[in-house]
């Protein structure tokens, strides 16, 4: 519950803060919010991972890009209170259909069957055994984005020249 | 005889009999709680009075090798050296520029110094004394090691100043570079233990044949991956040869530059702690965490191998800063990425050959060239448009 309401506030003040390194570093709080709740539903692995790749590599990035394109002062805030309403309509709305969705599901109707404890070796059959299609597309796709980034930038620096 | 072996046995437990005896005076209901409390609470007591020592072993031990004698005014050889740095820096006034984040700038050195000690819930101290066994120890510890780099980050940014900023970027930059080989490199040992858990990787390491322990730097794969693993853990903690975010002659203090007094010391706490974490960590993996080198030396308590390996590796640690120049920035990153990269990928080919192969000395024989020619050949192919030479001065007449 604790985790939950961080979570929420977390993710709620990186899109309401002013400051864009301060809505990166709530975002962050928002992240390690979801870890420690998967940690808390015991997926050692996921949760540490989520840790390992949105807080170490995902927030940093972030970072890096608002660092790259700050602007000295923070922008004025728009005009915004016809939005407000709609905003909060459509907010409600999907709340309403997910909460609809998960009341009704077959977890919250039927009791949830036994936990499975997952260990990272089974993490690691299942993903070179069953799941090792997709673990190879998003190699290619990981490699095809670095590469791609990598011509970006030489590009860049070419141009410089 | 037996009495001997018994003695030994209880001096090696000795913590974690003291632990039990002081939890038998709390109610039940409460005990794992204190037992928590008293492990943390040992690690927080120890690992900080450690860092004062060592503080002063780096600077007597830098100052002999620079050909001077270090601090020697504050006790006999400057040993209360650390004490009077200690009431220093909670004596000095704590300036904040007035431009300053203050909120993101006040929980920065709070951040580094929490995500440094949560990396040592993982370290198994001695048999029997690991604050918490995780299934995937090794990577809970890379995980908390990775908040490191955004509390370096919030102090950098935070300051408003240039050479925070650009201390900070170069500082986070480095960090990633080198998370990836840190990780790889401890691939090789996950791969060999078969578990992610570090109290089973050092009881894979614990066992001997004949006198000569089955520790993983003994190994071709073992010993490359551990040098691989000490650069990038040299470079993660920011220490020299890799500390261009934070050298002085370079950019004043990087990216704790406006931050003084106790906050300063908080970083230079944070630091050290999580060199002496990384290097706990590669003990765990590559030296064999607690295990003695020689198996008629298994008397002597856990924990003493444990500090002794610890206190060899930062005093390699002390003897390289005081011997090799400085990185400059894209000399650092041409390194993470064209040497030490592909080398722990190969290393990782190479551990995996090691696995599949009978015992035997071909394989040592076939694992040490795989290790040793690509080193040879990747340094030499890197190196040719340079030519390394002693440098002659001239001065005018």
């Amino acid at each position: 519950m604790i985790l939950a309401v961080l979570t929420v506030a977390g993710m709620a003040s990186a899109m309401g803060l002013r400051n864009a390194v301060h809505c990166v570093l709530a975002l962050t709080l928002g992240f390690t919010g979801v870890a420690a709740l998967y940690l808390q539903l015991d997926a050692q692995f996921v949760g540490l991972a989520q840790i390992m790749v949105y807080v170490g590599a995902v927030a940093i990035l972030i970072v890096f890009v608002i660092m790259m394109t700050h602007r000295s002062e923070p922008a004025a805030p728009p005009n915004f209170i016809s939005l407000w309403t709609v905003g909060s309509v459509v907010a409600a709305a999907v709340f309403a259909v997910l909460a609809w969705a998960i009341c009704c599901s077959a977890a919250s109707t039927q009791g949830l069957p036994p936990q499975p404890g997952v260990t990272v070796q089974q993490i690691g059959d299942a993903l070179m055994h069953r799941f090792l299609l997709p673990l190879e597309i998003m190699g290619l796709l990981l490699t095809a984005a670095l590469i791609g980034a990598v011509v970006i930038a030489m590009g860049h620096k070419e141009d410089m020249k | 005889m037996i009495h001997l072996v018994q003695l030994a046995q209880q001096l090696d437990q000795v913590f974690v009999l003291a632990k039990h005896w002081l939890l038998g005076y709390v109610p039940a209901g409460v005990q794992p709680l204190c037992s928590a409390v008293l492990s943390v609470l040992s690690v927080i007591l120890v690992f900080p009075l450690l860092f004062a020592i060592v503080t002063w072993i780096e600077r007597k031990g830098l100052g002999r090798m620079q050909n001077r004698y270090g601090p020697n005014r504050v006790g006999p050889c400057g040993i209360l050296q650390p004490i009077a740095d200690g009431v220093k820096s909670l004596t000095k006034e704590d300036i904040v520029p007035i431009t300053a984040d203050h909120a993101v700038h006040f929980l920065a050195p709070v951040l580094l110094v929490s995500a440094s000690f949560m990396d040592y819930a993982v370290l198994p101290i001695g048999r029997n004394m690991v604050i918490v066994n995780l299934n995937a120890g090794v990577l809970f510890f890379f995980a908390v090691g990775s908040l490191m780099e955004l509390a370096v980050f919030m102090a950098g940014w935070s300051s408003r100043s240039k050479y925070t900023l650009l201390g900070a970027m170069r500082a986070i930059a480095q960090m990633i570079s080198y998370e990836v080989p840190l990780v790889l490199a401890s691939i090789v040992v996950i791969m060999q233990a078969g578990s992610l858990s570090t109290v089973a990787i050092v009881n894979r390491q614990a066992t001997y044949t004949g006198i000569w322990p089955h520790w993983f730097v003994f190994t071709p794969w073992g010993f490359a991956g551990f040098v691989l693993f000490m650069i990038a853990a040299t470079a993660e903690s920011n220490r020299s040869p890799f500390d261009l975010p934070e050298g002085e002659s370079e950019i004043i203090a990087g990216y704790y530059t406006e931050y003084s007094g106790f906050k300063f010391a908080l970083f230079f706490m944070g630091e050290y702690i999580g060199m002496f974490a990384t290097s706990g960590m590669a003990i765990t993996l590559f030296l064999g965490g607690w295990s003695a080198p020689l198996s008629f030396l298994t008397w002597i308590p856990s924990y003493f191998w444990f500090f002794a390996k610890l206190l060899t590796l930062i005093a390699v640690f002390i003897w390289v800063r005081g011997t090799l120049p400085r990185l400059r920035m894209d000399q650092l990153m041409n390194l993470a990425w064209e040497f030490i990269l592909p080398m722990t990928l190969l290393n990782i080919i190479t551990a995996g050959v090691w696995y599949y192969m009978p015992t035997g000395s071909i394989r040592w024989f076939v694992c040490s060239c795989m290790v040793i020619v690509p080193c040879i050949l990747l340094s030499r192919g890197l190196k040719q448009k340079k030519r390394f030479q002693v440098r002659t001065y001239h001065f005018t007449q």
